[in-house]
């Protein structure tokens, strides 16, 4: 800039920079560079007319029946893996707890908490992979927040949603219903997420190929629902793993559940990395999984429409729920033998060799 | 997988348990010494599959078990220090001390770090000049060659802030320990696969020679620990005294000399306490005075710390084949993976979290 170029009318400040690069502490600060954030970054991306209507919360038409909500917190890192993302699963995560009582979601929440110097193009991916995320599961992102926290004092960003559904006419789905002879069945492989997320973060030592299978269930449970209404229970095992979700359900239900170990599907990649870091599959996480309790005449058929989803190709029977050891849960072997699958105790740990 | 799928073959499994079935005659009491082996034991129920006339104990070889509570408690007096970075293999984080666990000592602000290997704490020593980094060296023969490769690295990278602290462990003397017991139940053990594939079996002859026991080297895999209990009863049916190898594809009898020797130029044989067991003499290795640099115990000032067991817990007595999980009656009460008394219900290969987690 020359001294030719610079026109002053008086003592006035310079005026601030626009910040367009990374967030700052104004981009939260209510003012209008809040403003302009919000404009900008999710306005654009969220588009819907409960949101554009800009109020302190969102309109939404009541609708009848009963509501199934659900709120979530995000704080995974890295922020991107292979697979998904934050935002993937802030909007997967949120859209399946709603889902899984039988309910259709229709409106996502977000509280958005940046740390101070996360770049602009960070969040803007996080943006669109949350639209592009939320238009495959079909909902509206209706109202949100963003606060920003000082350098440091959060891992680049958080994400909080929370989710509401209507639940379908004459649907009863709940942890509490199982019944003793119904068929468990599992819609695909099991510990893909945690396993990505590990190795996203460097600690598995070696390159993998393992991808999250981070992915909204709402529209394989719809066509479930299309064939059956004898689902009496649906679960996604999410941190904890089956096994930590089994033990839940055996536990609210009062029932037991004997599972089939040869049944269960984990990719040779992940089982390879389970077994280098002394990790149990059945305790890592998934994200784009389901549990489906079902009774026994109706199994078949829930089945076969699984398989014709997208995220339910890979759907098996893996077990069935047994009115004897009430609130436990145990697994054949392929040797022929059980054993019982306990709950995770508390963080998953390797072990030593 | 290869070479794991195939070793867990439900056939193959069926095939050597009918011949086990086929073989006694009379009941034995086998022991196997590994805690990876207790934990493949009662993951895939072989004990279940075994004749009645075979009971299996579970051996002292966890290496998160036996690691003395007084060198617990030295750990997380170190770990608490601000000016350290504190690494140790992830199973070591939940182990109680007298008073707290390495979980706590995080939540307080102190910097521990689950490591997969010792080298990844030399890299952090490179990248982390001002801070102390500790490695918490525990186990047995097998993680042994990693741990001394970390210091002899860390020697040749000229590190002056990387340490570690030594709590190693060591088969044979433990294996003498137990038959020489007065209260000795034990007929024959199945080796563990692992350490011998580091120090092959040499070791073993003379203890067979001396307690007139037979011994074979056993691997993991269902079908390893089928055939290493297989071997082992037509050993004591046909009435031989000798170390047998069924883990032929990772053993041989002399083992890993290149191994063996960065070993025995880092460490030397010391008495090593065994939680709930007590000392075990000449039974683990320390630091040679060469590398007291690299110890933890002489740059930090811990020697003065001194610690008890829980009362209750009768993780010494499983540790030596004495008793069961279900003879504690603690077990599954006072006792479970979320609080526990003892390090047998920590660690994933300590007995007593083996039949919590996977028994009736």
């Amino acid at each position: 800039m020359t001294d030719e170029t610079i026109n002053v009318e008086g003592a006035v400040c310079a005026p601030s920079l626009p910040h367009t690069e990374q967030i700052v502490m104004g981009h939260g600060a209510g003012g209008r560079m809040s403003h302009q954030l919000i404009q900008k970054m999710f306005m654009p991306a969220f588009q819907n007319s409960a949101l554009q209507a800009g109020d302190d919360a969102a309109l939404v038409l009541p609708e009848h029946g009963r509501l199934s909500i659900s709120t979530d917190a995000h704080v995974v890192f890295p922020l991107f893996f292979p697979g998904g993302d934050i935002g993937r699963l802030a909007i997967c995560g949120t859209v399946n707890d709603v889902a899984m009582l039988g309910a259709q979601p229709l409106y996502i929440t977000a509280g958005f908490i940046l740390e101070e110097g996360l770049p602009m193009d960070t969040l803007k991916r996080v943006i669109e992979s949350m639209r592009a995320a939320a238009e495959e599961a079909g909902v509206q992102i209706v109202a949100g927040d963003t606060k920003v926290v000082q350098r440091g004092k959060a891992d680049g960003l958080y994400v909080t949603t929370a989710g509401v559904g209507v639940v379908r006419e004459g649907v009863n789905i709940s942890g509490a219903n199982a019944k003793v002879g119904d068929a468990v069945i599992l819609s695909g492989s099991i510990g893909d997420h945690g396993i990505a997320v590990l190795g996203a973060r460097g600690e598995l030592g070696f390159e993998s190929a393992i991808q999250s299978d981070v992915a909204p269930l709402n529209h394989l449970i719809d066509a479930m629902l299309e064939v059956s209404n004898n689902i009496h229970v649906l679960r996604d095992p999410t941190r904890g793993g089956l096994a930590t979700t089994l033990n839940e359900i055996a536990a609210q239900s009062k029932i037991g559940i004997m599972l089939n170990e040869q049944a269960i599907s984990v990719h040779p990649e992940v089982n390879a990395a389970c077994e280098m870091l002394g990790f149990d599959p059945l305790y890592v996480a998934n994200e784009g999984k389901l549990i489906a309790i079902v009774a026994k005449e109706d199994a078949e058929k829930v089945l076969a429409v699984m398989k014709r989803t997208h995220y339910g190709e890979d759907a098996v029977i893996i077990g069935e729920v047994q009115g004897s050891l009430k609130g436990r849960v145990l697994l054949k072997t392929a040797y022929g033998t059980t054993r019982v699958i306990d709950m995770l105790a508390g963080e998953m740990l390797p072990r030593i060799c | 997988m290869k070479y794991v799928t195939e070793y867990r073959d439900a056939a193959l499994v069926k095939n050597v348990i009918e011949e086990i079935h086929r073989t006694v005659t009379r009941p034995w009491t086998l022991m196997e010494i590994c805690g990876g082996q207790t934990h493949a034991i009662v993951r895939h129920g072989i004990d279940q599959l075994l004749p009645h006339q075979i009971e299996l104990v579970h051996g002292p070889g966890c290496p998160v078990c036996v690691t003395p509570l007084e060198l617990i408690d030295k750990a997380l007096e170190i770990a608490s220090r601000p000016d350290v970075i504190f690494c140790s293999y992830g199973d070591m984080l939940r182990v109680p001390g007298s008073k707290r666990d390495l979980f706590s000592i995080k939540a307080q602000g102190g910097d521990v770090r689950v490591v997969y290997s010792p080298l990844d704490a030399v890299t952090l020593a490179q990248q982390n000049p001002a801070k102390q980094i500790v490695f918490f060296a525990i186990g047995f023969e097998t993680t042994a060659p990693p741990n001394v490769m970390s210091v002899l690295q860390a020697q040749r990278l000229g590190l002056k802030n990387f340490s570690i602290l030594v709590s190693h462990v060591r088969v044979p003397p433990a294996i003498s320990a137990i038959l020489g017991s007065p209260h000795n139940r034990v007929q024959g053990f199945l080796l563990a696969g692992h350490v011998c594939s580091i120090m092959g079996y040499w070791e073993y002859p003379p203890l067979v020679e001396k307690y007139k026991i037979p011994m074979a080297v056993t691997g993991f895999e269902p079908l390893d620990v089928a055939q290493g209990i297989l071997t082992t009863v037509q050993l004591l049916e046909a009435g031989k005294v000798e170390v047998a190898n069924a883990y032929q594809r990772a053993v041989t009898l002399e083992g890993l000399k290149p191994a063996q020797d960065a070993i025995n130029k880092v460490f030397m044989e010391c008495d090593r306490k065994w939680r709930g067991i007590g000392e075990i003499p000449m039974s683990g290795w320390g630091l040679r005075p060469e590398f007291d640099q690299f110890n933890a115990e002489k740059r930090f000032d811990v020697d003065a710390i001194r610690a008890e067991e829980s009362p209750l817990c009768i993780a010494g007595q499983i540790l030596q084949g004495l008793k069961k999980p279900h003879d504690c009656s603690a077990f599954g009460k006072q006792c479970t993976p979320d609080n526990p008394l003892g390090a047998t219900m920590v660690s994933s290969e300590g007995a007593c979290a083996a039949y919590y987690r996977y028994r009736e």
